[in-house]
């Protein structure tokens, strides 16, 4: 390990402080500046001769040239250990409550507290005897965290086949006690406690191979899961999402236990420092790659990773680098590509398979889809889910526009439907479009109907009220069921005279599937509401001649 | 400590830099010059040389002037004292009454721990249908008034503040016309709102630091009087007026920019400012309502964009409505769900059926024959506009609901809103 070295700030401009070191500069290693009885946590991000350019973590307020600052020699890391779950950290992995109970409303700077908690007890079983030959990432034991196994596991950092020395028996351990002692190809021992630490910026790859993503991600929104879905170990972009506020107090759909309970969050709001935003992000893959390496399946919703990408835009800024595109710097794709390839399946040791799936949302400005940060962000992901603005004035909610939006994964509906209703949602757009031009006199009945149709589908399959207990979730047996019956109506014909009395029969059927969607599946409502639809279906229904 | 520095050795823009030692980045100094004493901020520190943006401005500073500096950060004072009062943004009184310097409080302090915010859920109403029942305000909401120049958005922040039922008002004035400075005092003075607004004005002919402060200082004035557990509403006109004094200082300092100009840090500055907005746990609440100007109505203008990204949705004035379109408050269904069970019934249709007579006028400019469908679309469009976008409409929001009922019966029959069946049969007006 590098012992630490000593520099001295000669220049504040911002966030960024140049430092004067005697010695060697490691890149990207985290420095403390020391003022008065506080320490700001730093990362070197370019080395010049004696000179360190640092990105300071925390407002600079009051540096003075002469500041004597720390150089670690340690990369920026995060704490991996039971205790994650339900926690709220900042980009830093500081506990943003424990914070809150120490300091108060404000977040006081160069105050930095132990990610998890080293006095809690946790309740250890072994897996594996001395004696036992295992890699990194192999699972030595594991301890319960909310409703998981937590695997305690080799530390990722150790290579190649190590030899377990010693195992702790069953009983209470905290994270600063020895649990396991392994022996490595050269003689080395090596200590394990329930807590690992890695660098962020580092993807974890202790694991057997790497899979191609087939499994379909379930999220109950119709018109993601039929016509756009995404695979776990996927990756998708969307541009805006709503922030995830209520999170905490939702309960989970599956477990019936708060969703907190299996999430982490973390948590930089804009005002807080621009360095400690781009390393959300980081922290953020690295504690679900963690959890992945438990065979679970994670989802990473990042919001926004314009916001980062903005991040990355102000320190090159300051920097002075030569600007690229609307002075993002040049490195900017391949950041966010190699950010999104962090995502994936894979095949553990074990044999058990764990996934990371990653939700960017872009904020592109404008809505204009051309702009760096969204067209980098579309050459990496398998599913783009586009916004429309004019879907949300209309209020057609998810405000997704299914004639922008692509998805390469193949989801769980029938294929042949899944064509059909792209098909008819095309033909649609394009009388709608040609209306505009001839007028709705000029229009065949024929097609017409068929840009009705188009309207009809929207609006009860694709748009779904998240505000009604019961059309906000639909789940997958219900999709394919709904969507069978859907595409009957779609391609059926019928005894419609005129444009009037076809408008008049959609807006009929539209409010009676509406009042289905919000009826529980297969519940006698339902099946009341169904039979009321055949049966009003029927009564326009064109006979097949004999 | 206080040592006072004579050798200044560049001034350019409303920047000077001094050489001088053990000076903190953004304290304050003192320029002593032959037409008085002005302020100044630490921007640069490079070694000995400091560089500081001087809030007067730097018109007639000699080069052997005298700067002394004040070993801390901008202050402002605070409390009860302040209300009624009319500061400049550097915190000087332009009403000719006393120098305050009680509780003294740094500027610019550290963001509030995300956890200590509480989910913002009390509906702020103010009797305008467009806003009340479309796009509720909520308490510690943050939202700008998007609009051009010459749209009455200072008319519309006024007459919200008036209505808004809270403790204290605050008003930051960016690159104000004197007119409109006189306009929000003489509004707020005619509603007996005065006793309980403090104002923090820059107009167009003050220097353009000055400019950079004032949401600092109205936001840290309202953070305190949110600590003491009241209700403070922050209105800033015109932000568009502050980027641009970042930029002017930004080009000033040779940073390289980003966007038109403007500098790479514009949001994070825009959002270290809309970010105070606030709902203490156990304490008062600060909500920021703003009026950003877009040059040529262009919403991709830096300035609009990077704001729509921070704040919780937008306000969007045009032809001197409130766009239904393009206006978003991302809060409402904080609120609006415990409102009245036809509240979003009643937004979502309506403007669902505003867009498709938006469709149908424009099938009538280009001569198409009016399908049955579209007269009553046309029919309806009309009495939405008169009854419900009207800024003069001032109604609460029961009434407006029910105008709403109202106006869908006048014109349509149940089916054809779309409109779930349980919903119309309680409260689809009977004839």
């Amino acid at each position: 390990m590098e012992k630490i070295r000593i520099g001295q700030v000669i220049k504040v401009n911002a966030n960024m402080v140049t430092v004067e070191v005697a010695g060697q500069i490691i890149q990207n290693e985290v420095a403390y500046i020391v003022h008065g009885q506080e320490r700001l946590k730093a990362e070197v991000i370019r080395v010049r001769q004696n000179r360190a350019e640092m990105q300071v973590y925390e407002s600079t307020q009051g540096l003075k040239a002469g500041d004597v600052v720390e150089l670690s020699g340690e990369l920026l890391s995060v704490e991996l250990g039971p205790g994650l779950l339900g926690q709220i950290f900042d980009g830093l992995q500081n506990p943003l409550p424990a914070l809150a109970e120490k300091c108060g409303f404000f977040l006081k700077r160069g105050v930095y507290l132990e990610a998890l908690p080293d006095e809690t007890q946790w309740d250890f079983t072994p897996l594996v005897e001395p004696g036992k030959k295992v890699l990194a990432g192999s699972w030595l034991g594991f301890v319960p965290e909310k409703i998981f196994k937590h695997y305690i596991m080799v530390p990722f950092a150790l290579g190649g086949s190590l030899e377990v020395v010693n195992i702790a028996t069953p009983g209470k351990y905290n994270l600063k006690q020895v649990i396991a002692q392994l022996r490595d190809s050269v003689g080395g021992l090596h200590d394990v406690f329930l807590q690992q630490i890695w660098p962020v910026k580092i993807p974890i790859q202790a694991y057997a191979e790497k899979l191609r993503p087939t499994e379909p991600l379930v999220t109950k929104m119709r018109l993601i899961d039929s016509l756009f879905p995404v695979n776990r170990g996927g990756t998708y972009c969307i541009p805006v999402v709503e922030t995830l506020k209520t999170f905490p107090e939702l309960l989970d759909p599956r477990t019936h236990k708060p969703l907190i309970d299996r999430t982490v969050i973390i948590c930089n709001t804009s005002s807080m420092p621009v360095a400690a935003r781009e390393s959300s992000v980081y922290t953020a893959v690295t504690i679900a790659e963690y959890y992945r390496q438990m065979g679970l399946n994670i989802l990473l919703l990042a919001d926004s990773t314009s916001r980062w990408a903005q991040a990355m835009r102000e320190m090159s800024g300051r920097l002075e680098e030569i600007p690229g595109e609307e002075a993002f710097p040049a490195y900017l794709e391949s950041r966010i590509a190699s950010f999104y390839e962090r995502a994936g399946v894979v095949r553990l040791q074990t044999g058990a398979t764990g996934s990371v799936t990653i939700g960017g949302a872009v904020s592109p400005a404008g809505g204009n889809f051309e702009e760096p940060v969204t067209q980098a962000t579309l050459k990496v992901v398998g599913a783009f889910h586009g916004l429309s603005r004019e879907r949300s004035d209309a209020r057609k909610y998810p405000a997704i526009d299914p004639l922008i939006s692509w998805s390469k994964y193949t989801g769980f509906v029938n294929p042949e439907y899944k064509e059909k209703c792209h098909s008819i949602l095309q033909r649609s757009n394009e009388i709608a479009q040609m209306m505009k031009v001839i007028g709705e006199e000029g229009t065949s009945l024929k097609d017409y109907i068929e840009y009705l149709k188009g309207d009809f589908f929207d609006f009860v399959y694709l748009q779904q009220n998240a505000f009604d207990l019961i059309d906000e979730a639909t789940s997958k047996e219900r999709q394919i069921y709904l969507l069978e019956f859907i595409c009957a109506i779609l391609d059926a014909q019928y005894n419609l005279e005129d444009k009037a009395s076809a408008l008049h029969f959609f807006q009929s059927l539209r409010q009676l599937m509406r009042t289905w969607n919000s009826a529980e599946y297969n519940s006698s409502e339902f099946k009341t509401i169904e039979s009321q639809i055949s049966m009003f279906l029927e009564t326009k229904l064109m006979k097949k001649d004999r | 400590m206080q040592k006072a520095y004579t050798n200044i050795i560049q001034i350019a823009g409303d920047v000077i830099t001094v050489e001088a030692e053990g000076v903190g980045y953004l304290d304050i100094a003192q320029i002593t010059t032959r037409r008085g004493v002005s302020l100044a901020q630490v921007i640069r520190i490079d070694s000995k040389k400091i560089s500081l943006q001087v809030f007067a401005g730097t018109r007639g500073i000699a080069t052997g002037d005298k700067v002394r500096f004040l070993g801390y950060p901008m202050r402002v004072a605070t409390g009860e004292n302040l209300l009624g009062r009319i500061f400049n943004g550097s915190g000087v009184p332009l009403d000719h009454g006393p120098v305050l310097s009680d509780g003294l409080i740094d500027i610019g302090a550290p963001s509030v721990n995300p956890v200590k915010r509480i989910i913002p859920h009390k509906i702020i109403r103010t009797g305008i249908p467009m806003i009340d029942v479309f796009n509720s305000l909520v308490e510690s909401q943050k939202l700008p008034i998007f609009s051009i120049a010459g749209e009455p958005y200072n008319e519309l922040l006024a007459r919200i503040a008036i209505q808004a039922e809270v403790d204290i008002i605050i008003v930051g004035g960016m690159g104000l016309k004197y007119d409109d400075y006189l306009f929000f005092k003489e509004t707020l003075n005619a509603h007996g709102a005065l006793s309980r607004c403090i104002f923090f004005i820059h107009t167009a002919s003050d220097p353009t630091v000055e400019c950079l402060l004032v949401p600092d200082i109205s936001l840290a004035v309202a953070e305190d009087f949110a600590l003491k557990g009241k209700r403070v509403l922050v209105l800033l006109t015109d932000m568009t007026n502050f980027a641009d004094s970042l930029k002017e200082i930004s080009i000033t300092m040779e940073q390289v920019p980003s966007n038109r100009g403007y500098p790479g840090d514009l949001y994070s500055q825009l959002a270290a400012r809309y970010e105070k907005a606030v709902d203490f746990q156990g304490a008062g609440s600060i909500t920021i309502l703003s009026a950003t100007t877009m040059p040529g109505d262009d919403v991709t203008h830096p300035v609009p964009d990077n704001t729509g990204y921070i704040t919780e949705g937008q306000f969007y004035l045009k032809a001197g409505v409130i766009e239904p379109f393009g206006s978003l408050s991302r809060l409402k269904q904080q609120v609006n769900g415990k409102t009245r069970a036809d509240h979003r019934t009643i937004m979502d249709t309506m403007i669902q059926l505003f867009a498709s007579y938006r469709e149908t006028l424009e099938k009538q400019s280009m001569g198409f024959q009016m399908s049955a469908w579209d007269e009553k679309l046309l029919k309806y469009g009309e009495l939405f506009e008169k009854n419900m976008m009207s800024l003069k409409v001032n109604i609460p929001l029961e009434k407006a609901l029910d105008l709403g009922w109202q106006i869908l019966s006048d014109c349509f029959t149940s089916e054809e809103t779309g409109i779930k069946l349980s919903i119309v049969q309680q409260f689809w007006p009977k004839k």
